[in-house]
């Protein structure tokens, strides 16, 4: 076992773990923090993306001891005091989403994206989330999503 | 999906990260980024019983400039290199290149010390690194040691690296005209043919050419043909478009595999090295 301690959406967690346990299976097993999906387990899809010290990362194919130390945001740190996000707002306006389940993991990744472009060309936002799939939308509600996000900034 | 069990230990240091490695009798095996190990791990392709992880050495990772010479840290990942301000100005192909490499959350976590050492052979460093005769810079408990990248890839997954030793940085001398050009598969992102070409022009001839290749055979490798048939010529589109007609033509056991097959990743090389010609051009006009 190892020790980790980590500080997830503000909050500091020390927990003994297997070297092994992947740090999705710490957030949403270990911290109940069940908003970061997975979804392909392969590295692809993105759908458990988190911010790791403010990159996207995807949480499948990390150790949680390798984050240990480390800063992590997940969907559930971005809501503050009951208000969305500026991104949560805009999936809900431009209807970013039919299912769902890509959501965070796009929303974790539109974060890091604007940080690094806070007024991304259409072209920056569909690289910027290139590494996430959606399998209902088309991506062109996600793309206005974030369009409206970075406006609203 | 999860791995078998291992034991896990973090190295504070370069030497620290030696001395573990080699205690351990060759049982450690080194993470970093993680993004070309984890994913083995997970499918139990690959079995550690021990990992070392060198990911937060200082000095490991870094974009530096010194005499003329670039020098990229082995920990530096392809997100740091694709948005570096030196390498754009002085290298942009090795940006470019590493821009291409899957997708934003990979280029946070992946290295260029991994992929080298891990050298997939659809990656895309491997053939940068051949067309700018990199340096790798290889360190043990005991010594250290340059390979030139034209030594170091050598099979599928296999490199001039021994068991006890990290690659620690490359270093090579920066080419503007240079540049990538990449077939992609188009969910993985990684290369079904990437061809890397750098020139060295003067005088209006084209004194030498380096050209690396990846993912059409085993490993990356320079396609010495074309190389060959462009130095003396004048750097025009009509002489590189003559010259790529070449390439590839004298490889054998192209891969085939679902994403492509062997008959086309063929047709696709002298396509591509074209393309990567082309651009290196176009980076010459700007230049001069």
């Amino acid at each position: 076992m190892a020790q980790v301690s980590v500080t997830v959406n503000g909050k500091t967690h020390t927990a003994n773990v297997e070297p092994r346990l992947l740090l999705v299976h710490f957030l949403r097993e270990q911290l109940n923090l069940t908003g970061t999906h997975i979804g392909c387990d392969t590295s692809q899809c993105g759908a458990c993306t988190v911010l790791v010290d403010g990159r996207s990362a995807k949480s499948c194919t990390i150790f949680a001891v390798q984050a240990d130390g480390s800063e992590i945001t997940t969907i559930e740190g971005l809501a503050r005091d009951g208000r969305l996000h500026p991104l949560q707002e805009g999936f809900w306006e431009e209807h970013g989403l039919q299912c769902g389940y890509c959501t965070p993991g796009m929303i974790m990744s539109a974060v890091d994206l604007l940080n690094e472009h806070p007024s991304p060309t259409e072209r920056e936002i569909r690289d910027g989330i290139d590494g996430n799939f959606c399998r209902c939308t088309g991506y062109e509600h996600i793309v206005n999503a974030i369009q409206y996000a970075a406006n609203k900034r | 999906m999860i791995p078998t069990a291992f034991d896990y230990q973090r190295a504070t240091s370069l030497d620290d990260a030696l001395a573990k490695l080699s205690a351990s009798n060759g049982a450690g095996k080194l993470i970093a980024g993680g993004h070309s190990l984890v994913p083995l791990m997970k499918l139990r392709l690959s079995e550690p019983t021990m990992l070392i992880d060198i990911a937060r050495i200082p000095d490991l990772a870094g974009i530096r400039e010194q005499d003329g010479t670039l020098e990229i840290g082995a920990g530096t990942v392809h997100h740091d290199v694709a948005t570096s301000p030196v390498l754009r100005q002085h290298c942009p192909v090795v940006a470019d290149t590493a821009a291409t490499i899957g997708d934003p959350q990979v280029r946070n976590r992946g290295t260029l010390g991994g992929s080298l050492a891990h050298a997939d052979p659809a990656a895309d460093y491997p053939a940068v690194m051949l067309a700018l005769d990199a340096e790798i810079h290889l360190r043990s408990s005991t010594a250290a040691r340059v390979v030139l990248a034209r030594d170091f890839f050598q099979n599928v997954l296999t490199v001039d690296l021994a068991p006890d030793e990290i690659i620690t940085a490359v270093r090579f001398a920066p080419v503007r005209a240079a540049s990538y050009a990449k077939l992609y598969q188009r969910a993985s992102r990684f290369a079904i043919v990437g061809v890397a070409a750098a020139l060295d022009v003067s005088d209006g001839v084209i004194r030498s050419a380096r050209i690396g290749l990846t993912g059409a055979v085993s490993h990356a490798v320079r396609l010495t043909t074309v190389e060959a048939a462009l130095a003396g010529c004048e750097p025009t589109s009509r002489a590189c478009a003559e010259a790529a007609r070449l390439a590839g033509s004298d490889l054998e056991d192209i891969n085939g595999d679902i994403h492509a097959s062997e008959t086309y990743r063929r047709a696709m090389i002298p396509v591509f090295t074209r393309r990567a010609l082309d651009g290196a051009l176009a980076r010459l006009t700007v230049q001069s």
